[in-house]
């Protein structure tokens, strides 16, 4: 237990007490991976994306995630081309269904990323959405 | 002076869902105002969900949530009658909470 402690998986936990200003504040997707403590997460189909394949606004994108991994503790949500790709982490426990349903801001037409977090391993999911009108200068 | 929240609780099949709307701007920092000086950011970074006092999902977030959040969250369980909690803090420190009774 104590091994798996130092390998780091307890340190997403700790990280998530404060604001992971490290990752939210990376510039490349595998930077902001980087700060959130996650490396060669594994493509599945055991976690889904549904958003729409072109956004019309890309300040308002609908994306639903869900992950049918068991054992899913945390759900990160990073859109690769935005200036700040990491958009948001979330931490699921005492019953809470890895499941989450968020609007997101989109710079231009990017894959997004949803990874999973289950018993020290990381999935990933990833969907291409278009982008007609950009939505980070507001 | 934070922005009001809206939100329904709702219980079915085993599961409470939770949909929560935040008023919030969530300034990236890269919008130029009328007379074109940069809008500072100003942003939700943490929100808490909880049910009956017990936190359920812990969520940091960034500047590319869109403005005015609205989240979903399901919970296996729960039951008409309990209690959830929402609570958001920003980059500036300002923060609300709100709370609703499952449906």
């Amino acid at each position: 237990m104590f091994g798996l402690a130092a390998l780091g998986l307890l340190k997403p936990l700790a990280a998530l007490a404060a604001w992971n200003k490290e990752a939210f504040g990376a510039k490349t997707a595998d930077a902001a991976l980087k700060g959130i403590g996650i490396s060669g997460a594994a493509p599945t189909r055991d976690v889904l994306i549904e958003a729409p394949e072109i956004a019309e606004n890309g300040a308002v994108v609908p994306i639903e995630i869900t992950s049918n991994v068991p054992g899913t503790t945390s759900i990160a949500v990073i859109a690769d081309k935005n200036p700040f790709p990491l958009v948001a982490q979330f931490q699921f426990q005492d019953g809470a269904v890895p499941f989450v349903k968020l609007n997101i801001k989109m710079g231009e037409t990017s894959e997004v990323r949803a990874i999973a977090q289950a018993g020290g391993k990381s999935y990933v999911a990833t969907k291409e959405i278009k982008v007609t009108i950009g939505g980070c200068g507001g | 002076m934070a922005g009001p929240m809206k939100m329904r609780a709702t219980w079915a099949n085993g599961f409470t869902d939770v949909r929560v709307l935040m008023t919030h701007p969530m300034e990236t920092g890269q919008r130029k105002d009328p007379d074109g000086n940069l809008v500072p950011m100003h942003f939700i970074q943490t929100i808490t969900v909880q049910l009956n006092g017990k936190t359920v999902v812990d969520c940091q977030v960034s500047q590319g949530v869109s403005r005015n959040p609205v989240f979903s969250f399901r919970i296996k369980g729960g039951a008409r009658g309990d209690k959830i909690t929402v609570a958001w803090q920003d980059n500036k420190g300002d923060s609300n909470s709100l709370d609703a009774a499952v449906a």
